[in-house]
């Protein structure tokens, strides 16, 4: 029978009238994901390519104390982990649960982002800012563009606790909370490859 | 409070920039002095501006083409008339400072800002209905992408008239670009023109790949899909994987200019061979964004015309599949003589030979798809087989460079120059040539003049042959590329041809123009009421010209891979639905324009150090962002009345298209609506 059929009623067979834009969403977002993923592996090639190149300045070992790197670690990790908690609440439309881990999070990426920004003011202040050698140019641009992206993050995030608040947990609210998550997880994940690449392998 | 502008910034010494400029500004104060005289303002920013239908988007892509297009090549017959003078004793009328300009915007304008908003704008048009589709997953993401591409343009014409444009080619090699070698703003422009409009082509990328993927109607499954579907499909995304690293690549020449540091600097632990790296990790993914949407324009003119299926569908598809994968493994064919060693030249010496494989492939099958086809020589074929032919001598001469020694005799002489516009030029210009006489009845209505687009096409042909084939004899000869003036006068008769030829193509492109201005002079006559000039196969015919903003009364069921000419063949292409019900679209918003016009402003305010500008811009982008991610009410009813109305006058314009059918006319085979 299907095979007479040139069309099909639009209305009737609901999907194709409205394809999903929820999940159409969703995947264009996690294709935006692998493009800034390429952003990512750009920067990192080339920090991998000036890493040593120090121009008689200081090196990794002497900038770097891993214990305060490892304290962003720990507020990036654990502001995943709450924002996973904000998003198992939408699920079960608890609203002012959701509200609390939302704002846990958005307070654990300010302390990530303060944290940072502290420790380039400190380099800059003793002379170690960008224009001193190649390796610090890339150092202050692998890991300040993760910073400005958490930095949006926390825009977004501020922006979606004002709709959550306005709108309630409506679809296109939920919808943008899940793709809040994807970047904000996503971000945890090059943190790691910057823990390591930059903090871990800068002092060894 | 200006930062680095002043009034000096304009180059009033300099008679031939500013004609170019007073003649750019007198136009478009004409083209505004016309809109005015005609009240078209509100038409054109309530069905224009603000639109958000593909069609639309997709018109205005092409006419932005079709403007920078007329910009680039003013750029190129320069160059040509500068080099056919300039040997021996005589210096030509440019100085070297305005020929370095020139030849860096002709690169930036042709590859950014004519093709890319070419291809992009035959994918609005074409793809949402040929996937049956009703428009793009994004509208207003596409609206976007439209304004922040047309910012750019807009910056390198500002460029002109106020400061310089860059200097140092249009790939900006280090350290050239680097502050220290090139002071002014010209560099400035070049990041922000290619930044912005890169922006605008990665949000394309993302639109395209979820509409192509998720959009598709029923039973259309990617074996289905339309050839010009899947070449779109590798573009974008070859445009999403290549495109972050172009971004990336300016931000940090961007970061060296701006706030000094060391990426690409000769000192302090700088490595300029990484820009070169990092620019053709994408520039030569772009090169196959551009061409590989012009073979699919190809295929569906080649099948059309031929009145046969396309040969070898799928070893087309998976040709498409190889030619995108291998694009991404042989950048370091441009610098070869950079002296990454022979191990790394050989590898990408292969993978570059290898390409040539499925492009040969793609060929055979064009050729295949015409033999034993009852072929109608049209404007768009005339395009298609003047490609065939002239690619494949590119072809050869590119993997004559790919061999790494002979690219150390030849790295950018005049047979580069010769090679790289024998691909682009019928690769990919010709291809949206074709697209655009093949579409443009589709599009607006009517079709485009057959006999001067004929013309146009011999003047282009010959023009193409006469200006670069003496360019592989004079790169033999030793010419390097970007040569403002030459002490070696035996060049001379070579550049001499060459500029004849730019003269000839010059000639094509008024044919263009006219035969633009003839064919909406007879439109009356020649509008096209069946939907269906062509007799073709796939599903944008089966859509009245122009199509509703809807595309499709109903959706579409797919059972062939020429969905159209299977329904034609069964008798069920032009079945009345029973009942008409509301249709949901887009409504239309001044966000994408006014976003556009910030981007433009920002960009400038960089350039020119305008930074509490430059800062207002860039927060009234993230507020329109907020603004509109905060709006949940976008959508609109096409009210069921209303679309019955439509449909029943497109159903009248059939039945008389039936009853007048003249004897062999050529807009009516075969497309008598079956009730």
């Amino acid at each position: 029978m299907t095979a007479d059929t040139s069309t099909i009623d639009a209305v009737a067979a609901g999907e194709f009238e409205h394809p999903d834009p929820i999940a159409n969403q969703a995947f264009g977002f996690w294709l935006y994901i692998m493009s800034d993923l390429v952003l990512f592996a750009a920067i990192f090639a080339t920090y991998a390519v000036l890493a040593h190149n120090y121009a008689g300045g200081p090196t990794g070992k002497d900038l770097f104390y891993l214990p305060y790197a490892f304290g962003e670690t720990m507020l990036l990790l654990f502001s995943s982990t709450t924002y996973g908690l904000a998003m198992l609440a939408t699920h079960k439309a608890k609203r002012g649960v959701a509200m609390t881990w939302l704002t846990v999070t958005f307070l654990l990426g300010l302390g990530f982002v303060s944290m940072e920004i502290h420790e380039f003011h400190h380099l800059i202040l003793n002379g170690n800012g960008p224009e001193r050698s190649g390796f610090l140019s890339a150092f202050f641009t692998l890991v300040g563009t993760h910073g400005t992206h958490v930095a949006f993050g926390l825009i977004w995030m501020a922006v979606m606790m004002g709709q959550l608040i306005t709108k309630g947990l409506t679809p296109p609210v939920q919808s943008r909370l899940i793709r809040l998550g994807i970047f904000w997880h996503f971000l945890d994940i090059v943190w790691v490859g910057v823990f390591t690449v930059v903090y871990l392998m800068g002092v060894m | 409070m200006f930062g680095k502008l002043s009034l000096s910034a304009v180059p009033y010494h300099n008679p031939i920039t500013m004609g170019a400029v007073v003649g750019s500004i007198l136009l478009a104060v004409l083209i505004l002095a016309l809109i005015t005289y005609f009240r078209k303002w509100t038409s054109l920013w309530k069905e224009w501006l603000t639109s958000l239908d593909h069609k639309r988007i997709g018109i205005m892509y092409i006419v932005l083409a079709l403007v920078m297009l007329l910009r680039g090549f003013s750029d190129a017959i320069m160059m040509r008339a500068q080099q056919a003078l300039a040997a021996g004793m005589s210096h030509g009328y440019l100085p070297p400072d305005h020929f370095n300009q020139i030849f860096s915007a002709h690169g930036t304008i042709m590859i950014i800002f004519v093709a890319m908003p070419f291809l992009v704008g035959l994918m609005n048009i074409v793809i949402p209905p040929q996937i049956g589709a009703r428009d793009v997953a994004f509208p207003f993401l596409n609206s976007v992408s439209l304004w922040l591409t047309a910012a750019g343009a807009l910056l390198v014409m500002v460029s002109l008239g106020v400061g310089e444009f860059s200097k140092a080619g249009w790939s900006g090699y280090a350290p050239l670009t680097e502050l220290q070698y090139s002071p002014g703003t010209g560099v400035d422009y070049w990041i922000w023109a290619l930044q912005i409009a890169g922006v605008g082509s990665l949000m394309t990328s993302i639109n395209f790949l979820v509409t192509i993927l998720k959009m598709r109607a029923p039973g259309m499954t990617l074996m289905r899909m339309p050839i010009f579907v899947w070449t779109a499909l590798a573009t974008t995304l070859l445009m999403l994987l290549s495109f972050p690293v172009l971004t990336a690549a300016l931000a940090l020449v961007t970061l060296d200019r701006y706030l000094g540091m060391h990426f690409f600097s000769n000192t302090l632990g700088g490595n300029m061979m990484m820009y070169a790296n990092l620019f053709w990790m994408w520039g030569h993914p772009e090169v196959y964004i551009v061409i590989l949407p012009a073979f699919g324009v190809f295929s569906e003119v080649v099948a059309t015309f031929s009145g046969k299926r396309l040969f070898g569908y799928t070893s087309m598809v998976y040709a498409t599949a190889a030619i995108m994968i291998l694009s991404f493994a042989v950048w370091v064919h441009h610098f070869f003589t950079m002296g990454a060693g022979p191990d790394v030249n050989t590898f990408f010496g292969i993978t570059t030979m290898i390409i040539a494989v499925p492009t040969g492939v793609k060929i055979f099958n064009w050729l295949f798809t015409m033999y034993q086809g009852r072929i109608r020589f049209t404007t768009p074929m005339y395009w298609t087989l003047g490609f065939i032919t002239t690619f494949a001598v590119g072809g050869m001469t590119g993997v004559l460079l790919a061999a790494p020694a002979a690219d150390y005799v030849l790295h950018n002489s005049l047979f580069l120059i010769a090679h790289f516009h024998n691909m682009l030029i019928p690769g990919a210009l010709f291809g949206y040539f074709a697209g655009y006489s093949y579409w443009f009845p589709k599009a607006i209505g009517f079709p485009l003049n057959e006999k001067w687009g004929k013309r146009a096409f011999w003047c282009w042909l010959i023009g193409f042959y006469l200006a670069f084939m003496p360019l592989y004899v004079l790169g033999f000869m030793g010419m390097p590329r970007r040569m403002a003036h030459y002490a070696n006068t035996a060049w001379q008769p070579y550049l001499i041809i060459a500029a004849g030829g730019a003269a000839v193509i010059l000639v094509g492109i008024l044919c263009q123009i006219v035969q633009l201005i003839v064919s909406i002079r007879e439109r009356h006559e020649t509008r096209d009421l069946t939907g269906d000039p062509w007799n073709g196969r796939t599903l944008e015919w089966a859509m009245s010209s122009p199509p509703a903003v809807y595309n499709f009364v109903k959706t579409p069921v797919v059972h062939d891979i020429d969905a159209f000419t299977d329904m034609k063949e069964k008798g069920i292409a032009y079945q009345k639905p029973d009942r008409y019900h509301d249709i949901h679209m887009p409504r239309n918003t001044g966000a994408g324009f006014v976003n556009g016009v910030l981007a433009f402003v920002f960009g400038f305010a960089m350039i020119w150090y305008i930074w509490w500008l430059a800062i207002l811009c860039a927060l009234g982008m993230l507020a329109g962002v907020v603004a509109r991610a905060s709006d949940d009410d976008t959508d609109y009813i096409v009210p069921a009345a209303e679309v019955e109305r439509i449909e029943n006058c497109r159903h009248m314009e059939l039945a008389s298209v039936a009853m007048n059918r003249p004897a062999g006319g050529r807009a009516t085979q075969n497309i008598l609506p079956q009730e």
